[in-house]
């Protein structure tokens, strides 16, 4: 089943392929589970995890946009504990690698879950949530201060026992700053998280309880794209998981044009369960008739 | 989970009201009342978000079945036009239904497109001889449907919030007035309507809720709602349909 031309290796991954469910949008994989063997994935990144447990939001949590959707979640998960000694032993059945998200409101609150479920025996790393737009304390605030994410990548990598991909926000002025003040401490980088943003009915009202939520879907890519085209220009080595948008193998091969290394799906697993099964079996058939050795021959199109 | 069905029929019933009728092999799944199924409506990316729509009539014998939504916005809208022998992407059935148990009386209370799911349910319960009742409002008489095929299955009283058909007023200002005694209620409607209906009525009964979803199949924590002892359920998954007094309204 592996196809050598699909195969990736990141820090702490081997990728059977390089096609992975974004965080929040797979939950835990058990629901998915049900639809197809999770083993066909290149790896999983499951819903973040946090300290304590988290009820999340009010609702309504979410709500769509023209080519997108917004959503206010709030991190609801039933905390790191809980989902050592349940969530990610349900996936211990499946011959894949996990990515854990990691959140918090504090530093040391990253560093105890990032030294709890790095212990856990598939998970292969981690990703560091300073992105999440929908909680008032900690997540994003540590993504936009290139400080305060530098401090707190440093804090977890030490805390870690496997590499540590930070996931980046868009809502920053400069994405090449962010990058790079976390870049040489991190092992890789997930970019891009959601952006902020709202909706309203037709009362002139916002729709979510949030009032702003993270927009996701087709409509970003076109901002992941040069965010990530724009960090490869000055970190030509820094391992990067692109995502926002991905609906097709040809969404696929501009992330990797851009400079990605993998890819993962979010929104899109929403409107199409199986879109993470059928994009691997389409990008098998697309490298054969595109006769190159292996996928990572499109990489870095885009400045090369 | 994911099927292809091809449209029957469609049709205009009531003000904005579509009646869609649907045929395929996934209908023989569909056996319990209150179950939705979440239908993509548009096979580019402007709408990476399904709708959750209620089944409204299920006919296992031509393996068809029948969704009746509120066509309101953008989505919906875009699903009134589907025209038939047009394929639809929908996932199905999903969530829990009514739970279709024997004997007495009892009364079934609908607001607006909240009705629709209550149609199989009489149909069901009508089957292993149950009496139904039941209770339905609308803003207007431009917007009632439904009101003869649930007389062809039991009284059917009609509330109208401008009194333009019916009693005027909500569906309580009738269930206050019914003199007989039920075993049990249904209902499906507007939160407020369920939480009048459940205050009001001081037999057991079930609701079922609705909420802006996301996934419809519980990775997305998008519906959740609070129960009373503390936990939370999830709409698409634990419900739609819940035991009164379940979910705090």
């Amino acid at each position: 089943m592996t196809n050598s031309k699909l195969a990736v290796s990141l820090p702490g991954l081997e990728l059977k392929n390089p096609v992975m469910p974004a965080s929040g949008c797979f939950s835990f994989g058990e629901e998915f589970s049900k639809l197809y063997d999770l083993s066909k994935l290149g790896a999983i990144m499951i819903k973040a995890a946090t300290e304590e447990e988290r009820p999340g939001n009010k609702t309504p949590r979410v709500a769509e946009t023209a080519s997108g959707m917004l959503n206010a979640i709030g991190l609801q998960n039933p905390g790191v504990d809980h989902i050592m000694e349940h969530e990610l032993k349900f996936l211990e059945q499946y011959d894949v690698p996990v990515i854990a998200n990691v959140a918090g409101t504090k530093i040391e609150d990253y560093v105890s879950v990032a030294e709890k479920i790095s212990g856990a025996p598939n998970v292969k790393a981690l990703e560091l949530n300073i992105s999440c737009p929908n909680v008032k304390e900690g997540g994003i605030q540590f993504g936009t201060d290139p400080e305060t994410a530098r401090k707190l990548t440093y804090e977890v990598k030490n805390a870690s026992s496997v590499p540590v991909y930070v996931k980046l926000s868009p809502n920053v002025t400069n994405i090449v700053d962010m990058a790079k003040s976390v870049g040489d401490m991190a092992d890789g980088l997930t970019m891009i998280n959601t952006l902020v943003g709202m909706r309203l009915d037709k009362s002139g009202r916002p729709i979510l309880a949030n009032i702003t939520g993270g927009l996701s879907g087709p409509a970003i890519k076109p901002v992941s794209l040069n965010m990530i085209y724009q960090v490869r220009q000055h970190m030509p080595d820094v391992p990067i998981i692109g995502m926002g948008g991905i609906a097709t193998t040809d969404d696929v091969f501009d992330y990797l044009s851009v400079g990605a290394d993998a890819v993962a799906v979010g929104t899109m697993n929403f409107t199409d369960p199986y879109i993470c099964p059928t994009l691997i079996d389409e990008l098998a058939t697309r490298v054969n008739t595109l006769n190159i050795d292996h996928i990572h021959d499109l990489k870095g199109r885009a400045y090369s | 989970m994911k099927n292809i069905m091809t449209v029957v029929s469609q049709e205009e019933i009531a003000d904005k009201i579509y009646e869609m009728v649907l045929e395929g092999e996934i209908t023989q799944n569909m056996t319990t009342p209150g179950q939705f199924v979440h239908v993509r409506v548009s096979g580019s990316t402007e709408n990476v978000l399904r709708r959750p729509i209620s089944i409204s009539d299920i006919n296992q014998d031509k393996s068809q079945f029948t969704i009746t939504y509120r066509a309101d916005g953008e989505g919906t809208g875009k699903l009134s036009r589907f025209k038939p022998g047009d394929a639809v992407d929908l996932l199905s059935p999903l969530g829990s239904g009514y739970p279709v148990e024997p004997g007495g009386h009892v009364l079934i209370v609908g607001g607006g497109i909240g009705v629709p799911p209550l149609y199989e349910l009489s149909k069901q319960l009508n089957a292993i001889g149950v009496k139904t009742t039941h209770v339905l409002g609308f803003n207007s008489s431009k917007d009632i449907f439904y009101e003869e095929k649930f007389r062809a299955l039991g009284e059917t009283l009609i509330a109208t919030a401008d009194g333009s058909y019916g009693t005027e007023g909500f569906v309580t200002d009738v269930t206050r007035h019914l003199t007989d005694s039920f075993d049990r209620f249904y209902a499906c409607g507007p939160k407020v309507m369920l939480k009048a209906v459940s205050d009001e009525l001081d037999i057991d009964g079930y609701i079922s809720l609705e909420e802006r979803m996301g996934c419809g199949f519980g990775v997305c924590y998008a519906c959740v709602c609070q129960r009373a002892d503390g936990t939370q359920a999830k709409i698409c998954t634990d419900g739609p349909v819940f035991r009164k007094g379940e979910i705090i309204l």
